[in-house]
């Protein structure tokens, strides 16, 4: 083959654009049926068995490991080339935006970094607009995709309760792992909340407790598959339950927790079937004169020029603002405002997550005797949404729910991390500065709340017609609005800590705000951005249909988390791989039967 | 079902392989090399192949007996991508021997060695201090000005007090200064630079100090140690909570 141009005479069965939670899975689930998938990632290759810093200290890092513009969340957070910006690659916001977009340019994507928190969505979440009039219902039910869930959790190890809870839906039988014990501050936590009726269960968590049954589930999970169960099998015998120490947020060399690096990836390399190219930045995908999907086109980033790879299927999992991106930008004198865009929707109806939180100190927590408070690094415990009778009835004044995160004790301390002493105690220095430190650090509690936002009309992303990135590719704008359900949702979650905090006894820290202005974090700031190529019934208002299939082109799919229809409280990573994965099946079943 | 072209084993990959730019580390070269001895050897091995002269690979091998291929090119070293098994802090220090001095004098007033634990210069937190206020970025080089500024302010004052530089102040001598400076909101007008100064250093020094196994050890911080089991907190720990 000549140097310097592109002669590939290989056509790909698929070619599956990101490698995060839904390229991962796409790539996995598409290999070990023996598709020939090329895998096309916009950073670089990434190895967490090797890269991760394991057991490393702050006082081993720069500044204590602190964040930087470069590496916001900490020094030794796993994401790479990314954060709230990427060099050479901005998106704007429109005026009177301020919209944040969190990427990572990195084999893996941010499963490297996840929370690893693994909810359900419930049944209410899949027709919130039957249930309340607001937003739009998906095209599927809670029961289409409760044995994804269920295969999911048994594909990459999900530890929680078997609790039984309104529109929290518990997994099968001998689905999930234990979770692990509460911690001193969880278990003190309960105590004060339930007087309050708010619910503390085990929290579900995308980490192993125990090892995976490697000799039963391949074959649960793919009868008749002798490929899969061997690479499956094989890789879970690599995998090793939780030893209970290494914040998750840096990786997982042990693979102990859900990285697609760690979990779906090898396994799909192991095929043979995939052919894993990083560094390649998608610009578009390209159609044939009947208007399918024959390919794409990406900027080979470590040489600056372009390539042109063909496919029968193309899949989208570039993170759900990414793939609007590359659909907007791939116009055509047959789709001259972008593929897939028909009904005008691409872009449209971004959602994240509504987040608000607070603190308080704990007097009851002060001089504990010391004991490991590590645990699994996230929560063991959590609060499921808890009132959903009362916003039925329109006692709230907002129409959707959230879930709270909490956690406190003394966690291993950092960068600032004793900087509340200097208020606590007015100014102590010398001895009594030490006594201090000793009786009050680990006495603080932290509350997040993670609620449902409706999707609007004035939340969207669209190509900036005046900016492009390094690689010459137009970015996104964004046009970000909270509608006063989100807004007065954040209020009640700082009144609800306050509330929790002030029962323990403790001091609230900061502000409760009345504004929901101020109470709420920024667009994008939670991570979870969600929408902007909707599923649904009619083509005229949704871009996807119920199977996450292009209603404009039928051998492209989505498989991030563009197709979602609404943003439910439940943190996204466990509906995309459970999507990801029903999508895939109706991917093969649609070749099967020679339709695409 | 598309089969790898067998005269074409490299696909999409061969495109990249002009630049000769070694993009694949060394590191990873015998995997690479590896790799290019099996059929559906990955793109990002091309760059590397074609610098090496490696022929292209010969006929495809039957891809499920593949070993999953590590395709790794590791950090690049810099601040988006810094090596995180390797820290780095090299940027040069900027602070003197004589304002080090002070401020190991004033980390210790901060921090003193008691029964049960260290002073924060034994420590070095003095040394962090410099690594913070020396490090590149606009938050840095202001906290460098508060630092030289305090430094030289509180040798000042020193003088203007006992006619001695800080770091020969008897403890009393030091309490005195200190007690002025210590807590912004309460300190007199004259003294508001000086608590902004001594605030910074305080902050820094504790997160130098309990960042230490000493620090840790201090607080009861005992985390960071793998366990097979996680269990329920202690009793004495349930006992103090009345749970």
């Amino acid at each position: 083959m000549s140097n310097g141009s592109v002669k590939s005479h290989t056509e790909y069965d698929a070619i599956v654009v990101g490698s995060g939670a839904g390229g991962g899975m796409a790539a996995y689930q598409l290999s070990v049926n023996g598709l020939k998938v090329l895998l096309l990632e916009a950073g670089r290759s990434y190895d967490p068995v090797r890269e991760t810093p394991m057991f490393k200290l702050p006082r081993e890092a720069p500044l204590r490991g602190s964040g930087s513009r470069e590496k916001p969340f900490g020094f030794y957070d796993a994401t790479v080339d990314g954060g709230w910006e990427v060099p050479g690659e901005p998106y704007t916001n429109a005026p009177g935006t301020d919209f944040r977009w969190w990427r990572a340019r990195m084999l893996g994507g941010r499963t490297n970094h996840w929370g690893r928190i693994a909810l359900r969505m419930g049944e209410y979440d899949f027709k919130p607009k039957s249930r309340d009039g607001l937003g739009a219902d998906w095209p599927l039910e809670y029961k289409d995709l409760a044995p994804y869930y269920d295969k999911t959790e048994m594909l990459i190890g999900v530890y929680g309760g078997d609790d039984d809870m309104e529109n929290t839906p518990r997994s099968s039988p001998g689905v999930l792992h234990p979770a692990p014990a509460p911690r001193a501050a969880e278990l003190l936590t309960k105590k004060h909340a339930a007087p309050l009726g708010v619910p503390v269960i085990p929290a579900h968590l995308a980490i192993m407790t125990r090892r995976q049954d490697a000799d039963t589930l391949p074959k649960k999970l793919h009868p008749g598959n002798k490929l899969a169960q061997k690479v499956l099998g094989d890789s879970m015998r690599s995998r090793q339950a939780c030893f209970y120490a290494t914040p998750c947020g840096w990786g997982c060399s042990i693979k102990a927790n859900f990285q697609s690096t760690t979990v779906l990836i090898p396994p799909a390399l192991a095929t043979g079937n995939v052919d894993l190219v990083p560094d390649a930045m998608v610009r578009e995908v390209t159609v044939d004169k009947n208007g399918l999907a024959n390919g794409v086109s990406y900027i080979d980033k470590r040489t600056r020029t372009d390539r042109h790879v063909k496919a029968k299927i193309v899949v989208l999992a570039a993170s759900a603002a990414e793939t609007a991106r590359i659909l907007l930008n791939s116009k055509s004198a047959q789709f001259p405002q972008g593929l897939s865009n028909s009904s005008g929707l691409v872009g449209k109806y971004l959602m994240d997550t509504v987040g608000a939180g607070i603190g308080g100190q704990i007097p009851a927590l002060e001089s504990l005797p010391p004991h490991n408070n590590d645990g699994a690094s996230g929560m063991h415990m959590y609060m499921p949404w808890w009132l959903y009778k009362e916003q039925l009835a329109g006692k709230l004044g907002f129409a959707r729910g959230y879930h709270i995160e909490f956690g406190g004790g003394k966690d291993m301390p950092g960068n600032g991390s004793m900087n509340f002493l200097e208020n606590l105690t007015e100014g102590a220095y010398g001895k009594r500065y030490k006594e201090a430190a000793r009786r009050y650090y680990g006495s603080h509690v932290w509350f997040d709340g993670r609620g449902e936002m409706i999707p609007n009309e004035d939340s969207y992303c669209e190509l900036d017609p005046e900016v492009v990135d390094q690689w010459g590719i137009p970015v996104l704008r964004f046009h970000w609005k909270w509608s006063d359900h989100e807004l007065k949702q954040a209020v009640h979650m700082q009144q609800t800590f306050a509330q929790i905090i002030e029962a323990m006894g403790g001091k609230v820290g900061g502000t409760v705000q009345t504004d929901g202005n101020k109470a709420i974090a920024k667009g994008g700031q939670i991570i979870h951005e969600v929408g902007t190529c909707r599923m649904g019934s009619d083509p005229k208002t949704s871009v996807l249909n119920a199977h996450c299939q292009s209603w404009d082109v039928k051998n492209l799919f989505v498989t991030d988390g563009a197709p979602f229809v609404s943003n439910a409280d439940k943190n996204p990573t466990l509906s995309i791989l459970a999507l990801a994965w029903r999508t895939t099946d109706y991917i093969l079943d649609q070749l099967h039967k020679r339709e695409i | 079902m598309t089969q790898l072209d067998e005269d074409d084993g490299g696909t999409a990959m061969d495109a990249g392989a002009t630049s000769g730019e070694g993009a694949v580390n060394g590191v990873n070269r015998r995997d690479a090399l590896k790799a290019i001895a099996s059929a559906a050897a990955i793109t990002m091995i091309g760059a590397e192949a074609s610098a090496q002269g490696t022929p292209k690979p010969a006929a495809a091998t039957a891809p499920a007996a593949q070993a999953p291929v590590q395709i790794t090119r590791g950090p690049r070293g810099d601040a988006w991508d810094p090596d995180l098994i390797h820290p780095k802090s090299d940027w040069p220090r900027k602070l003197t021997a004589s304002e080090l001095a002070t401020l190991a004098a004033l980390c210790d007033v901060i921090i003193p060695a008691d029964a049960k634990s260290p002073s924060a210069s034994s420590q070095g937190a003095h040394h962090y201090i410099n690594e913070h206020v020396s490090a590149p970025g606009a938050g840095y080089e202001r906290d460098l000005v508060r630092v030289r500024g305090g430094v030289s302010w509180l040798n000042v004052e020193s003088e203007r007090r006992f006619a001695k530089t800080f770091v020969k102040l008897s403890a009393s001598q030091k309490t005195t200064i200190c007690d002025d400076i210590c807590y912004a909101p309460k300190a007199k007008e004259e003294f508001k630079a000086g608590a902004r100064f001594f605030s910074l250093v305080r902050n820094l020094t504790a997160t130098a100090y309990y960042t230490t196994d000493a620090g840790m050890k201090d607080v009861g911080y005992v985390g960071n140690v793998a366990s097979m089991k996680w269990e329920l907190p202690p009793k004495a720990v349930l006992d103090k909570l009345g749970l």
